[in-house]
């Protein structure tokens, strides 16, 4: 049989994709085991006990010197400064997108100028953000904002030009304004294509979130992984990169089951 | 009663010539049937009488005042695809006509009139043998379904001109005549003055009190960009040959014009009442479709 015949049932599925996890975990067990004979003080991979107890520490004990639980306490605080920003962003996108996307005047206005902001690094801003805003919540939220929201309002107002034209002569000839086709046929349309690019811009937003509190914070997930490197606390490190992963994942899983539940008619729309 | 009135209208883009000196007069109450080879210019023409496409030189008169620049809720149409809404429900997408005509801020209506607006949205799509798939998106409606619908959300807006681009085009036969009747007889309820493009001549006979041929003239390829379809020749019933033109015949225009039911839209107009879903006269269709070859 030719190999693009060849379908894996639901079992094999299962099966085959826990298989480059079961691969890596294994990897560095025999990897950590080795370096640990060799020395038993290496701190580059430490034992799986080691790092439950790390684990462990941060998130099950209060801290000795401050009473809080720091994973927890980590999380909130980048999950506040990543939540907020994405809802700025979304916000932000939906209206330009949609008005850049509908509108012939606001394109000509708009469009050569998102295209050239979009380039411009986020990170590059980064220290001119810190200068104006300071060292506070503020400039690492608008890091995040100014990094997503260029991009999700290209997305956006190219998803909006996508709408069959044939859609719009319809909606005239029933009699709606400008302002009645944005709001019943257009956005309505734009929601779930706008949870589609935020999905993509997850991936950045993290990224900007943890370079920020790198460079400039007292609390959250990037500032923790930043910190314990001094002291190479790969037990600490790890878990933490771990929980970010799995936040992230599970966002991305978060906004599909809102398409899908929200939008009931999105998936039957996008085959057709 | 709307009577439309082309005057001379050229349609070109740059330098391609697709329409050329078009000269029609469509009396009030025609089911006119535009038939023509592929590229002549069948959409263009539609086109511009929706108003999303203006003519380059002349202009096209709706009883007797210039069309107004862009689409308006008096004329109706239904696309070959993409005519409804996807992410409204089959009732959705019939009562939104009326939520933007009585909701100017929300385009949505709410209590009492929301209340009538569904009753006569129902009715509608009981009209259009959609009753019982109202809480149905379009995505889950067959083409033929989808078509119907698109035909109840254009009338739901009681538009006094509705313009059809290869409406059924993409529905199979029996689908197809099955529309037929329903068309026929939405025609003949409401006033309506309808302009259909196909690419079915019987469908064109069957359906229309008028048919008109697009043709350019020449077709040799090193031509074709620089003269466009042209509307020619005059056939009233019975149908002679249409006049050969002197000289050369830039551009596409009407070749060949049927008047199919002449009586038929007299009788309409004088008040008598034609049987809703008469058996087409296929006598003369048969007869007019030879005169087309
Ligand atoms: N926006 C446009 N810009 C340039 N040329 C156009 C444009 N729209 C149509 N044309 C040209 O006008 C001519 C007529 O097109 P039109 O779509 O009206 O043909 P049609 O008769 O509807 O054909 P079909 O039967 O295939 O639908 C074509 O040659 C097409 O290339
Ligand atoms: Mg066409």
């Amino acid at each position: 049989m030719r190999a693009i015949n060849m379908k894996p049932n639901f079992g094999w599925h299962v099966v085959l994709a826990c298989l480059p996890f079961i691969a890596l975990a294994a990897a560095y067990a025999i990897s950590s085991d080795a370096r640990l004979t060799a020395n038993p003080n290496d701190k580059l991979l430490p034992a799986l006990g080691t790092i439950v107890e790390a684990l462990r520490l941060h998130a099950i004990v209060p801290d000795a010197r401050t009473g809080i639980y720091l994973l927890w306490s980590d999380t909130a605080a980048s999950l506040f400064r990543l939540l907020s920003a994405l809802a700025i962003s979304a916000a932000i996108a939906l209206v330009f997108g949609i008005v850049t996307g509908l509108l012939p005047l606001a394109r000509s206005t708009l469009g050569p100028f998102i295209s050239v902001a979009s380039m411009v690094p986020p990170l590059a801003l980064l220290p001119i953000l810190f200068i104006v805003m300071g060292l506070g919540e503020a400039s690492k939220i608008t890091l995040i904002v100014v990094g997503t929201t260029l991009k999700l309002i290209r997305d956006l107002a190219q998803r909006v030009e996508e709408i069959p034209r044939e859609q719009l002569i319809k909606a005239q000839t029933l009699g709606a304004s400008t302002w009645q086709i944005a709001l019943r046929v257009v956005t309505p349309q734009t929601l779930p294509r706008l949870l589609d690019a935020l999905r993509l811009e997850i991936g950045p937003a993290w990224l900007f979130l943890i370079a920020a509190e790198a460079i400039a914070a007292d609390s959250g997930l990037g500032y923790r992984i930043f910190l314990v490197r001094r002291y190479l606390s790969m037990d600490v490190i790890i878990p933490y990169v771990l929980w970010i992963t799995l936040l992230a994942f599970l966002m991305d899983y978060a906004l599909r089951l809102i398409q899908r539940k929200a939008f009931p008619w999105f998936a039957g729309a996008r085959s057709a | 009663m709307t009577a439309i009135t082309f005057d001379k209208v050229w349609k070109e883009y740059g330098d391609h010539v697709v329409l050329e000196r078009i000269n029609l007069d469509i009396a009030p109450r025609s089911f006119v049937a535009l038939v023509g080879p592929s590229g002549c210019g069948k959409t263009t023409f539609l086109r511009m009488l929706l108003g999303e496409e203006t003519a380059t030189r002349g202009q096209i008169l709706v009883d007797g005042v210039p069309l107004k620049a862009e689409p308006d809720s008096d004329r109706g149409v239904v696309f070959q695809r993409y005519s409804v809404f996807p992410h409204l429900t089959v009732l959705q997408n019939v009562m939104i006509g009326r939520e933007f005509e009585k909701s100017a801020l929300l385009g949505k209506l709410f209590g009492a009139q929301r209340r009538t607006a569904i009753e006569e949205a129902s009715k509608l799509l009981y009209e259009v043998g959609l009753a019982g798939h109202e809480t149905k998106y379009p995505a889950s409606l067959s083409g033929g379904m989808q078509q119907r619908l698109a035909l109840a959300q254009a009338l739901n807006r009681r538009p006094k001109i509705l313009l059809l681009d290869e409406p059924f085009g993409a529905l199979d036969p029996g689908i197809r005549a099955d529309i037929h009747v329903l068309i026929r007889r939405i025609w003949n309820q409401n006033n309506l003055t309808v302009v259909m493009v196909t690419h079915d001549l019987s469908e064109a006979f069957r359906l229309g009190t008028r048919v008109i041929a697009f043709e350019r003239p020449r077709n040799r390829p090193e031509e074709l960009e620089r003269y466009g379809a042209t509307l020619g020749g005059d056939l009233p019933v019975p149908p002679v040959m249409p006049k050969t033109q002197a000289g050369p015949q830039p551009g596409a225009t009407i070749t060949q014009d049927f008047e199919v039911w002449p009586r038929k839209i007299a009788a309409d107009l004088n008040g008598a009442s034609a049987a809703p879903d008469a058996p087409p006269d296929l006598s003369l269709p048969k007869d007019s479709e030879k005169a087309l070859h």
